[in-house]
């Protein structure tokens, strides 16, 4: 019996992550339902095992912190973290919505793109999972003047911003004629007009990244609790008590990282996190021999040779299905972008829900009202991933995020009273 | 490995990689060439590992190849034709 339960648990642990999970872990619960019911007691909870919540889980990790554990949610949660279209993308950080700029978060984006390097090598020594992160440069590419203009006027609002190019040479994104980016791309197709370029811009895949941090936690004794939403928070006596459907778990210290969920577990701990969800869609090609080594801001080429076309922003949040009018406008302008591509079969496409602050901009914040709870939520949670683990975490480490860096991600930018 | 049930159809002529096989009205490409004893087939993209027909019936995907210049195509899903073209894919398919 013991060693059918050992098999069990490697096997559970194999499949972390994937489809088989839910129906292993039934297995697993119909064994240990006694103890699993028991309150769990850990010195850190992250609520929110997505990127986000294992990048700081993992940079927690490195700061020599062992008694984590990890709450997640369950197969059908809506996950941004295996939906993403997995760019590490600096161009245009800094402009959030509404034409408001913000150089703290270029900054912290750009120091995240510089992270990423290392960041990726430390995951692959430690799990033998490479990441496949690159950084060649990325394009935006525009199919009419129209489109042209906009892009560059959004530039220059962009570097017009105080300090901004001083601080962090090497950001400037370049806007491009028809003739440079011919000599950049030479598979262009006759639409494009020109587009902007940003050296900083990458990309990595974000499956192997999730299963990386994931892989690295478990190796260090973290431990991962799916099916366990947070349905309640209670503090007292330094101790955070955390109500969820397969019991209680108390903490030291908690870090709410669960994405577009994290506006309504930021009102219990006191702090105001607003965010407007978005739906996005995706489509993905067969593979095919490398062609694009650039990433593009609507396409790019994976490192095992699927095309991804994305990009598509709706207000509507359901997950449920997808509109083929907007999938074949994304596959139309991805091939008047490159015309080779148009004999390519798609085999996948999907839909999913982008975690979007109100104003476009992370938050990374702590309670006042209760001490040690954290809040860390943003929409790139690939390309900050790097800033994610070998920065805030030590910052939420040290129990004290104030930094200069991050101050500008405070929620209490929204306490201002909206103009009537 | 592969044996023809005795029937009174006739024989027409596909190439392989230029070779000819010969092949049945009415077979699939998979099944000209499992019956050819043309196997592994192709590799695969990502690992290079050797695939060859498996289902059959169009849902596994390993029997791609390229036909008449098509890349990608579920050969058990094609219907030959009297000097229809079929190339191994080995790796990714090549664009245009």
């Amino acid at each position: 019996m013991a060693t059918f339960d050992l098999h069990q648990r490697k096997m559970a642990l194999l499949f972390r992550g994937s489809e088989c999970e839910l129906s292993m872990r039934r297995i697993l619960l119909c064994n240990n339902e006694g103890d699993r019911m028991k309150n769990e007691s850990r010195d850190i909870a992250i609520i929110g095992g997505g990127l986000v919540g294992a990048a700081i889980a993992y940079g927690l990790v490195r700061q020599g912190l062992r008694s984590i554990v990890i709450l997640d949610e369950g197969d059908r949660a809506i996950r941004a973290s295996r939906g993403n279209f997995a760019l590490v993308w600096v161009q245009g950080k800094g402009m959030g919505k509404g034409n408001l700029g913000l150089p703290d978060y270029a900054a912290w984006t750009v120091s995240s793109s510089n992270l990423w390097a290392d960041f990726a090598s430390e995951l692959a020594e430690e799990t033998g999972i490479d990441t496949r992160f690159e950084r060649p440069g990325g394009f935006q590419l525009c199919l009419s003047e129209a489109e042209l203009a906009a892009r560059r006027a959004l530039f220059d609002r962009f570097h017009n911003q105080p300090g901004l190019l001083q601080d962090q040479p090497g950001l400037r994104t370049e806007i491009l004629d028809r003739k440079a980016i011919a000599d950049m791309l030479p598979d262009i197709g006759p639409d494009v007009v020109g587009g902007s370029y940003c050296p900083l811009d990458g990309h990595a895949n974000s499956l192997k990244l999730y299963r990386a941090l994931h892989v690295a936690l478990d190796r260090a004794g973290a431990v991962y609790r799916p099916d366990h939403p947070v349905t309640e928070i209670a503090h007292g006596n330094g101790t955070f008590r955390l109500t969820t459907p397969r019991g209680i778990i108390e903490a030291g210290r908690i870090v709410l990282a669960a994405g577009n969920a994290n506006e309504g577990l930021a009102r219990m701990i006191g702090l105001t996190v607003p965010m407007t969800p978005e739906r996005g869609q995706i489509v993905v090609t067969e593979r095919c021999a490398p062609f694009l080594r650039h990433p593009f801001g609507t396409l790019r080429q994976t490192d095992e040779g699927t095309i991804m076309i994305g990009d598509s922003r709706e207000d509507r949040t359901d997950p449920a299905g997808n509109r083929p009018e907007i999938s074949a406008l994304m596959a139309s302008r991805a091939i008047r972008m490159f015309p080779r591509i148009a004999s390519l079969n798609v085999v996948r496409s999907w839909s999913a829900i982008r975690v979007m602050p109100r104003d476009g901009f992370p938050v990374y914040d702590q309670s006042t009202d209760m001490p040690g709870a954290f809040v860390a939520t943003c929409h790139s949670g690939v390309t900050l991933a790097a800033a994610h683990a070998l920065r805030l975490a030590p910052m939420i480490a040290g129990g004290n995020i104030e930094d200069p860096a991050v101050a500008a991600f405070s929620s209490r930018r929204f306490h201002v009273p909206a103009a009537a | 490995m592969f044996q023809r049930l005795p029937d009174r159809r006739g024989s027409i002529t596909l190439l392989i990689d230029g070779a000819p096989i010969a092949a049945r009205p009415g077979d699939t490409v998979a099944a000209a060439l499992v019956t050819a004893g043309i196997a592994p087939l192709r590799t695969t993209p990502v690992s290079g590992a050797p695939r060859a027909p498996y289902c059959m019936m169009g849902v596994c995907f390993d029997c791609l190849a390229t036909i008449d210049g098509m890349p990608n195509r579920q050969t058990c899903m094609v219907t030959v034709r009297e000097g229809m073209r079929i190339e191994r894919q080995n790796g990714a398919r090549s664009l245009p």
